[in-house]
């Protein structure tokens, strides 16, 4: 196994990586031994210790049923873990003990609502918060430019296409300036070249925005692409098996998806998921 | 090889734009007055066969009457007639009103409260399946006034489709979208307010169209059941009145009126479903293809 658990170490020496604003040491989230079983007795995760720190881009990359996007929900606080603890070490906790996340979600789905204008969709988080269309339609128009769709906000989702209505999607995470950004692999329902776009948007808004990035998927390019760190899970029980510094200086554009190096590094990363799928299949 | 890709494309171009000019404004204007024209005809043709078939058969009013002979009973007992209209248009609409507001309270109530559904949704059943004219001299006893009888008997058999569309409606809510508002830390009324209810206004179309159709169905078949009494008097009053007298002619009046307040009801809801789902739903829009 390579270099576990030493990844986030060794990229915080990287200058090369782009780190969010004070950054320290301390991870803004942390999994403590997380476990999760559900009802039917399925262990979907178990023993999974993650440190993400500020300013990182973390992939959890593997097959399915290995709960990468169990872990990323437990993230989000949908639903408890059943054993194990998940801190948030740099957020104030309310009186409840709830800590206060600033957080936003993108699903595999658009999931918009159909009923509403591409304006209103995005309104939506603002919305919850008690912010007034008037005192919210800046944010939203710069959320909405961001992802190159100020001219769509009187649009209804079904006018818009598969890659469109995934803009709206991360315009409406966006809006509210959350620190993490929490993706449940949210391309892969679009073609690749649609795919290969937003990649580079989600690059670039990582990069302007200071965000820290936890990012489902299943395909080791997107990974190794985006990430600054990999952290490759396998299934039964679903848990991690690898966490790997991903070295490939940034910015990266598409040009990069040609060198030497990316593939070296999608080479190394896919041995790690494929040994990980062989011990499965010795089971 | 270009040339030859430049040729096929033209190829192809030429019936494609034959097709396009084929629907041509006159054309396409023709068309829908063929539209509105074929079904007026239709109806010209079957007024006119029963009006021969009575005049040269010598067919008795008081058995089937000509079209001539219901036109003019209905001028005949104008008054009689549309203050009944009004009776039955009356009952149906606050019926329709009353089963609109009970059906989507109590589902919303379902909806925050399981327990309340698990309670109260088996007798709302009971209440659906039991034919409403066994329970009519029940309430006849229980009730106030006919008034009332014909009311209730309206509200109840509108109100179970639009309480059971309405419930399944607001447990139909897309699963990730009530994960986004968990998310964002969103209130109970908020969720209600925000997702479940405008995710819910399909099925609330659904019941508004079906409950519409029973709200006449209903009042109709309570005043069959309970009567009335003289001024309070409804279509189906006069229907039974006109049959018992052998006014065959005035029995058509009767029914015609009642036929076109259906049509109408099916109309209006038709057209309320439409203006709330036109702009988004997939049944409210027209596609090309």
């Amino acid at each position: 196994m390579l270099q576990r658990y030493s990844a986030s170490q060794d990229m915080a020496a990287d200058p090369s990586v782009p780190t969010g604003a004070g950054r320290s040491d301390r991870p803004i989230v942390a999994m403590r031994d997380v476990g999760k079983v559900f009802a039917n007795g399925t262990i979907a995760l178990s023993g999974m210790s993650l440190d993400v720190r500020p300013g990182e881009f973390v992939s959890l990359l593997g097959p399915s049923g290995c709960g990468k996007s169990t872990a990323l929900r437990l993230v989000a606080g949908l639903g408890g873990a059943s054993v194990g603890r998940i801190e948030w070490p740099t957020s104030s906790y309310t009186h409840a003990g709830e800590p206060e996340r600033e957080i936003s979600f993108v699903f595999q789905e658009p999931t918009l609502m159909p009923w509403a204008t591409v304006f209103r969709n995005v309104w939506l988080p603002l919305r919850l918060k008690g912010v007034s269309r008037r005192a919210a339609t800046e944010r939203v128009m710069d959320a909405l430019r961001m992802v190159g769709l100020e001219k769509f906000a009187e649009h209804y989702p079904r006018e818009l296409s598969g890659g469109m209505k995934m803009r709206v999607s991360i315009a409406r995470a966006l809006v509210t300036r959350p620190k993490v950004m929490l993706m449940d692999e949210p391309f892969a329902a679009l073609d690749e070249i649609t795919r290969q776009k937003l990649n580079d948007d989600i690059l670039r808004l990582w990069g302007d925005q200071g965000w820290t990035v936890i990012f489902v998927t299943h395909s080791v390019f997107e990974a190794v692409y985006l990430s600054s760190r990999i952290v490759v899970m396998a299934a039964r029980p679903g848990r991690v098996i690898a966490d790997l510094p991903n070295t490939l200086s940034y910015p990266r554009s598409g040009d990069v998806r040609t060198t030497a190096d990316f593939a070296a590094a999608s080479r190394e990363v896919s041995e790690v998921l494929h040994q990980s799928m062989d011990v499965d299949a010795h089971r | 090889m270009s040339s030859i890709s430049m040729e096929t494309a033209g190829q192809t171009a030429a019936p494609l734009a034959a097709t396009a000019a084929a629907e041509s404004p006159m054309r396409a204007i023709f068309r829908r007055f063929l539209h509105v024209v074929v079904p007026l005809v239709t109806l010209a043709v079957v007024l006119l066969v029963w009006q021969w078939y009575v005049t040269v058969y010598e067919v008795p009013r008081y058995i089937l009457p000509g079209p001539t002979e219901v036109i003019r009973a209905f001028v005949a007992d104008y008054p009689m007639l549309f203050s009944a209209l009004w009776v039955t248009l009356s009952i149906t609409f606050s019926a329709l009103a009353l089963a609109l507001a009970g059906g989507v309270f109590v589902a919303i109530a379902f909806a925050q409260s399981p327990w309340l559904e698990r309670i109260f949704y088996p007798y709302a059943v009971v209440l659906q399946v039991t034919p409403i004219v066994a329970i009519a001299p029940l309430l006849i006893i229980y009730a106030p006034s006919t008034h009332a009888v014909l009311l209730m008997c309206a509200f109840l058999v509108a109100f179970f489709p639009i309480l059971s569309n309405m419930t399944q409606g607001l447990k139909s809510t897309d699963h990730n979208l009530l994960n986004l508002f968990d998310i964002y830390n969103a209130t109970a009324w908020q969720r209600l307010r925000y997702v479940k209810l405008p995710g819910a206004l399909p099925y609330f179309a659904t019941g508004l169209r079906i409950g519409g159709g029973l709200a006449l169905i209903g009042s109709v078949v309570a005043e069959f059941t309970a009567g009335s009494a003289g001024t309070e008097s409804g279509l189906a009053f006069r229907i039974l009145e006109a049959g018992r007298r052998l006014n065959v002619p005035r029995l058509f009046a009767a029914l015609l009126l009642i036929t076109a307040t259906g049509v109408t009801i099916f109309f209006l809801t038709s057209f309320i479903s439409h203006l709330l789902l036109r702009r988004w739903h997939e049944s409210a829009l027209t596609r090309e293809n």
